[in-house]
């Protein structure tokens, strides 16, 4: 067991944090969070700038264009980004993390030709098509269909949780091509391109009373065979295979967010006072704060943790669903922290007082959603219980 | 950076389950508990064992004739210890192991048991007392020795744990200082990270306990470990545990590598997050066994008192999460 970084190592995180130093004051002012063709022009310029500097799919293969890093090199350029206050990977990341490992794994060189390139440049931002109203928990039940016309797929029905589907150039979408086989083994993979006729956007207004994702409906949309990626009625698969490409990496930044976020509790502790006293002064408060700060070292230590296994195997392991489920049942914890904290300021979602309650209560909000969001905690306790475990299966 | 275990690191691991399986199997230790309980519960032939397998001279170096191993190491060989519950003050044995001349001598070969106590918190209650050939006293100056035969207490007729007996101190003899404070906090930050190891053990044999029971127990016509309601016990079981792992291995690295952390922070942790999956698992496997959890016969009561026992060694949670608070 080594948590020591290589020579090699450090001097990556070294070149990086030089890099970032420059690159951090060159970005335009983050736009207003309802401005979605703003946010794209902001999140691409990042990644321009990354792609630029020979950053972009660090985690890619170098064949798909990417660099090949290792999983701790990833891990490095996680945690010095977010240190840094980086932008974080937000439009480009269906494209970088899902649609373009999968054109690289399963897609034709033609696939590979057409679309990767504009993932890693910026130029092309992607969204997600495999929710739908009926089939959330259970993808696999999805419905909308796609039936073959010559050398087109007309796709009829919708999809739901689509983040940033009003400024994609593309989405990355499952369909049912064989409703009459088992229901994972009638599934399609297919490249949509997102100003194709016939596809509506209804943007969803969320809790926090803005639009972080919207409903797709698809009206006999012609989707060509030759954006099929993988064989007919292997969706699934195709899909599977990406997933669990994840290396261990996927909660870097926010668990380096969330180490930052607790000082900065601890500072706003010393700053509220109740009944003439500083929150502070408060035992309970100061040992959830310490309790907290013990899970969160201990996350950081089980990233290190899973990203070493993978290193190691090649294959991710099955700590994925282990992490996720702790990881966000205790961030949550840490915005019912701050929420208490907050006394009467968390009345409001701006800055009151002098007190950061805007961004606070914001995310206070925002953190129903991670219990949820990816697989529901429920569902992540079954995949523990059942794959790891090996508990009998639901169904 | 490579943190999993290296090979060496798997062979001991593997070796030190093997024995702690074979020397101190179910049997034994329901023999001891219900059969033929020995003074203090500190078996003699088993501790000379445990000290021919390197339980006390695994951080002593090798021309001091111990094992010259670190604390990583130590960590995986504790964390067996608490899977198979070998009672005893392992730990304090094996911190008195490293003390220069006769006293750490005697620790390392296992022909002394050695109790340690933090002597700044009150009531005093001492573990294992009538085993004891040596106790230490922890205190800010430093580590004192005393005359266990000098201790006058009253010994407590029913612990919680069976296999920790405890006496209850008004006053604790002075003694005579043998390390100063600088080591004895070095004993604390060890002590507590292999502590935290024997909670991981302890945990992690709790989550195979009731994760077996659910796969056994049938009620309404199916294994209960297929209702979610069991199965979602069973995986906060396991998320724990690895949790617990993840923390604990990291502090041990820490401490012998105190570049790649804060051994403070690191070490904290370990504790806190060690107690709280040996303690709540217990309470989860109790849950999961039913009114069998409720049984002497069934093990998991044992393994929940053991936890208890730990969770008040080497800081609790209480300050241990305030002090954790403070480096914020």
């Amino acid at each position: 067991m080594d948590l020591r970084y290589t020579e090699a190592e450090e001097r990556f995180r070294a070149e990086l944090r030089a890099w970032l130093d420059r690159a951090i004051p060159l970005l335009p002012a983050k736009p207003d969070r309802n401005d979605w063709p703003g946010r794209r022009a902001y999140d691409t310029a990042w990644q321009r700038l990354l792609f630029e500097a020979g950053y972009a799919g660090l985690h890619w293969s170098v064949e798909a264009g990417g660099k090949g890093a290792t999983p701790t090199e990833h891990l490095i350029f996680l945690e010095e980004t977010e240190r840094a206050g980086a932008p974080y990977v937000g439009a480009n990341f269906v494209g970088l993390l899902h649609a373009g490992p999968t054109i690289d794994a399963a897609g034709t060189d033609e696939q590979r030709r057409r679309y990767l390139p504009g993932i890693l440049r910026g130029d092309d931002v992607w969204c997600q098509g495999f929710s739908e109203p009926g089939a959330g928990s259970d993808l696999a039940s999805l419905r909308t269909r796609a039936v073959r016309d010559g050398d087109d797929y007309v796709v009829n029905g919708s999809k739901i949780w689509t983040s940033h589907a009003e400024v994609a150039d593309y989405c990355e979408m499952l369909v049912r091509t064989d409703p009459d086989a088992p229901k994972h083994k009638g599934i399609t993979w297919l490249i949509v391109p997102m100003d194709t006729p016939g596809i509506t956007i209804r943007p969803l207004e969320t809790v926090m009373g803005t639009s972080e994702f919207a409903e797709v409906f698809f009206d006999d949309v012609r989707v060509p065979v030759a954006n099929r990626v993988g064989e007919e009625n292997d969706g699934w698969r195709v899909t599977m295979v990406t997933l669990s490409f994840e290396r261990g990496t996927a909660f870097v930044s926010e668990v380096v967010a969330c180490q930052r976020l607790l000082r900065e509790l601890a500072a706003l502790a010393k700053k509220v006072t109740r009944r003439q006293a500083s929150a502070w002064d408060d035992l309970a408060l100061r040992r959830e704060l310490g309790h907290l700060t013990a899970e969160f070292e201990a996350l950081w230590a089980l990233t290190k943790w899973n990203v070493s296994e993978a290193q190691r195997s090649g294959v991710p392991g099955v700590g994925g669903s282990v992490f996720k489920l702790r990881f966000s049942e205790t961030k949550q914890k840490v915005y019912d922290l701050a929420h208490r904290l907050l006394g009467r300021a968390a009345l409001a979602v701006d800055d009151v007082a002098g007190l950061p309650s805007g961004s606070l209560m914001d995310e206070r909000l925002s953190s129903l959603s991670y219990t949820i969001a990816a697989g529901t905690s429920q569902i992540q306790r079954n995949i523990v219980g059942e794959r790891i475990l090996g508990l009998p299966k639901e169904r | 950076m490579d943190f999993q275990l290296s090979e060496d690191q798997r062979d001991l691991r593997s070796g030190v389950r093997e024995f702690c399986e074979g020397r101190f199997g179910r049997d034994r230790m329901r023999a001891l508990l219900d059969t033929a309980p020995v003074p203090g519960m500190v078996d003699r032939a088993l501790w000379r064992e445990l000290a021919d397998t390197g339980f006390f001279s695994l951080r002593v170096a090798e021309d001091a004739g111990g094992v010259g191993l670190g604390v990583a190491e130590a960590a995986l060989v504790y964390e067996e210890a608490g899977r198979v519950l070998l009672p005893g003050p392992l730990v304090a044995t094996h911190l008195a192991a490293s003390l220069p001349g006769e006293p750490g001598a005697k620790a390392a070969a296992g022909d002394a048991v050695v109790g340690l106590i933090e002597g700044d918190s009150w009531p005093l209650l001492i573990e294992h007392l009538d085993a004891l050939d040596c106790l230490l006293v922890l205190t800010d100056e430093g580590i004192r020795r005393v005359d266990p035969g000098a201790v006058r207490g009253v010994r407590v007729a029913h612990p919680v744990d069976p296999f920790t007996p405890v006496t209850s101190v008004d006053e604790l003899p002075v003694g005579e200082l043998v390390a100063d404070a600088l080591v004895a906090d070095q004993w604390r930050r060890i002590g507590a990270v292999l502590t935290g190891a024997l909670q991981l053990g302890i945990a992690g044999r709790l989550t195979e306990l009731a994760t077996r029971y659910a796969k056994e127990r049938e009620q309404f016509g199916r294994v209960i470990g297929g209702f979610q309601a069991v199965k979602h016990l069973c995986a906060d079981m396991l998320v724990r545990t690895e949790l617990a792992r993840a923390a604990v291995y990291a502090a041990a690295v820490t401490l012998d590598d105190p570049a790649v952390g804060d051994p403070e922070v690191a070490v904290l942790t370990a504790k806190v997050m060690g107690d709280d999956a040996a303690t709540r698992n217990g309470k989860d496997a109790t849950q999961v066994h039913g009114g069998m959890g409720f049984t002497w016969e069934v093990d998991v009561h044992l393994y929940l008192k053991r936890a208890w026992v730990h969770a008040t060694q080497f800081g609790g949670a209480e300050e241990n999460e305030e002090a954790l608070a403070a480096t914020l």
